[in-house]
């Protein structure tokens, strides 16, 4: 009994010593801002900034090789804290949100095949979907699941919607979709052309009746010339050089430019 | 009398080759012609026509531009449509292609010109060149360059060039007709391949379910030195080239990147042999070939069909659907992909169209794995078929590619004996497609 107690007693004792040495000796610095930014960080972890979670972020930004606005999640209310902690100036970060170039849910662009087999979209892009577009979304949801946020639900007909509130700019969704159909666009522009299908018209017509059939319409009325024709059968808007003025919106015969300006109001009405 | 070893793995199918006793008819000139830059193994071909052009039969549209490619011709005069972006059935995306909209004459291009009959007059290099400026790939299904497959690398001798006629799958009889109808002709061109890769020793190799086209390849080779035949028990997917091999000779390729050079054998499909003598006798570069229409249409047939012809085109001339649809497949029905629209056109390796009822499909949802190793019994390169999917269903693609995702042939054999119907196939395709980007992307980083 007793020299069980004495063993464990003076073995602990020993071990306790050289921890505690170990602890002076080989300390590491830790830069006391890097936990301060953790704190500040949303915590999600979503990668978005392209870093490995938000201590990863936290270590660049201390480190001098991430920006302080580089959480495009947090926006700017976490980028100016940030820049209070490293004692620098925020320039302003560009909220983005990420956008779905394709409309073709289940009533405008008919299913014309059934399937069976695996839930993800790349699964069924390398059979080539059910709508009979090539290009179009293949409606198994791969980016609704990926989304962290909850900013993203599959409507009824079949097509992902984005919830702009809560949509915080991560670009999960658009690593998710196997078609490239969702981008990362500045919160500001209302007016957005929502195809991405390369077809001809009257292809275009055969499959989806909310697709651009490049007509041009829209390039002829837009005042700014912010829409251009990409390899001749795709209308695409120029951002940078867009106001928001929604002429083209009135003038596309088959809706396929939407604003959501109008659609808000419509909404609110 | 050759003795075959059993295949490792495999299954007895119920082959249904209903359209057997069926001659080879020719399907008759499209309304449309649609030729794909990329209809075989390795980089598509670069067009080098234009819209309003005039093209004749067996003129080049579409030019190889590396080693690992084949040439595509016009498979009948008219006129250049377009050159533009079409549905590809098997990459399942947009890819080039030249669209020809025929003048139903079936003029000649002046550049067809008759050839030798005489094959010992050809050296090596000219069979090869033959097979290159005729676009021939393999016409079993991968449609693998022939040009590349005739010219194994130098240090590596081939004693045995081995002609597969098996025909495994299920439904397809195009092979099996081809041998009855042209055992002479494949004799020919098979006697070319073995020249050109300078094979002293030849097996032609049929499953006992074809009496006929064994009969008639046994007549056609009576006589011919260094050519043998060998009688397969019916096993798929016996046709494979590494399980052919296996079967036959009893050497193992090693897995990828190894290949049947490797263990000094070179293997061709009876089509490629029927075209690349047609090549040589006449000069006619690969236009067409032999395509099984079958299953649930009206009168099940082999039809002899231009390349680019449309699939529904070709179901309407064997009679339409006869009850409801559920399916209609490109390829056979175990390796073949389902088709989710029949405006696509026949590629160089469409071995046959399978239309199957609403009743004969099974769209029921998968149930859990069972763990019943079924899918590990019957794999026949013997991989683990469960832990790959399993792996590739959770992301987990390092994993999935540490138990050889990357070897699986794809054969079918795995999910066609779950009893949970999981698509077994799908998920390693799935990991497959996943390392392959992975991959590319590590190669990109390196290099930029």
């Amino acid at each position: 009994m007793i020299e069980a107690i004495l063993t464990m007693g003076i073995s602990g004792l020993a071990f306790g010593v050289l921890l505690g040495v170990a602890a002076r000796k080989f300390r590491v610095e830790q830069d006391p801002r890097v936990s301060r930014i953790i704190e500040v960080l949303p915590g999600a972890n979503c990668g978005g900034c392209g870093y490995p979670g938000c201590s990863g972020l936290a270590a660049a930004i201390v480190a001098g090789q991430a920006p302080v606005n580089a959480c495009t999640v947090g926006g700017n209310t976490v980028a100016e804290k940030v820049a209070g902690i490293m004692g620098v100036q925020a320039s302003a970060v560009t909220a983005r949100v990420a956008m779905v170039y394709c409309q073709g849910s289940r009533d405008v662009a008919e299913p014309r095949a059934e399937y069976v087999g695996i839930e993800a979209c790349r699964a069924l892009d390398q059979l080539g979907g059910v709508k009979g577009c090539p290009y179009g979304c293949l409606g198994l949801g791969s980016c609704v699941k990926a989304c962290k946020f909850g900013a993203m639900y599959m409507s009824s007909q079949g097509i992902p919607v984005v919830i702009r509130e809560k949509c915080t700019g991560c670009g999960a969704c658009v690593k998710a979709c196997p078609r490239k159909l969702i981008e990362l666009v500045p919160a500001d522009k209302q007016v957005h052309i929502l195809c991405r299908s390369y077809d001809k018209g009257p292809v275009v017509r055969k499959y989806c009746k909310v697709g651009c059939i490049a007509c041009q319409a829209c390039v002829r009325a837009c005042p700014l010339k912010a829409i251009s024709m990409d390899r001749g059968t795709l209308a695409r808007i120029d951002y940078s050089l867009c106001d928001n003025c929604e002429i083209c919106v009135s003038k596309c015969p088959v809706k396929t430019i939407v604003s959501y300006k109008l659609r808000e109001e419509k909404a609110v009405s | 009398m050759i003795r075959t070893r059993a295949l490792s793995g495999g299954v007895h199918l119920d082959d249904r080759k209903i359209s057997s006793g069926k001659p080879v008819e020719f399907a008759g000139i499209p309304p449309e012609i649609v030729l794909f830059m990329s209809q075989h193994t390795g980089a598509p071909a670069k067009p080098v026509v234009k819209a309003g052009d005039h093209v004749l039969a067996g003129q080049v549209v579409g030019e190889a531009q590396s080693f690992v490619s084949a040439s595509v011709h016009a498979s009948t005069s008219g006129t250049v449509k377009a050159v533009e972006d079409r549905y590809h059935p098997i990459l399942a995306k947009p890819s080039t292609a030249v669209v020809i909209e025929p003048d139903g004459k079936g003029e000649i291009w002046e550049g067809v010109a008759p050839g030798s009959d005489d094959i010992s007059t050809l050296s090596p290099e000219d069979i090869i060149k033959i097979a290159r400026n005729a676009g021939l790939v393999g016409l079993g299904g991968a449609a693998f360059p022939t040009a590349v497959k005739l010219s194994p690398p130098k240090d590596k001798p081939i004693d045995v060039y081995l002609l597969n006629g098996a025909e495994c799958e299920p439904y397809l009889t195009c092979d099996a007709r081809l041998m009855v109808e042209e055992a002479d002709e494949i004799v020919f061109g098979f006697t070319a391949m073995m020249k050109a890769v300078g094979a002293p020793r030849g097996i032609v190799c049929i499953e006992d379910n074809k009496p006929e086209a064994i009969m008639a390849m046994e007549k056609a080779i009576s006589g011919k030195p260094g050519i043998e035949l060998c009688v397969l028990k019916t096993r798929y997917p016996q046709g494979g080239e590494k399980q052919l091999i296996q079967v036959v000779l009893g050497r193992e390729v090693p897995p990828p990147p190894g290949l049947p050079f490797d263990v000094g054998v070179v293997v061709s499909n009876v089509g490629t042999a029927y075209s690349l003598a047609k090549a040589l006798r006449t000069g006619m570069p690969l236009v067409d070939r032999v395509v099984t229409v079958t299953g649930a249409v009206g009168s099940p047939s082999n039809f002899r069909v231009l390349l680019g012809t449309q699939v529904s085109f070709l179901i309407e001339k064997a009679g339409g659907y006869t009850g409801e649809p559920g399916k209609v497949i490109m390829g056979g029905p175990m390796m073949g992909v389902s088709l989710p629209r029949t405006d696509v056109p026949v590629l160089k390796g469409t071995t046959g169209i399978v239309v199957m009822t609403k009743d004969e499909v099974n769209l029921d949802k998968p149930l859990p794995c069972i763990r019943c190793g079924r899918c590990v019994d019957s794999c026949p390169l013997r991989l683990l078929p469960v832990w790959i999917a399993a792996y590739s269903d959770r992301g987990m693609y390092e994993e999935a590619e540490k138990y050889r995702a990357l070897d699986c042939c794809e054969c079918g054999v795995c999910a066609y004996r779950c009893p949970s119907r999981r698509p077994l196939v799908q998920s390693v395709r799935l990991a497959k497609q996943a390392i392959m980007e992975e991959r590319r992307a590590r190669a990109q980083k390196v290099s930029g």
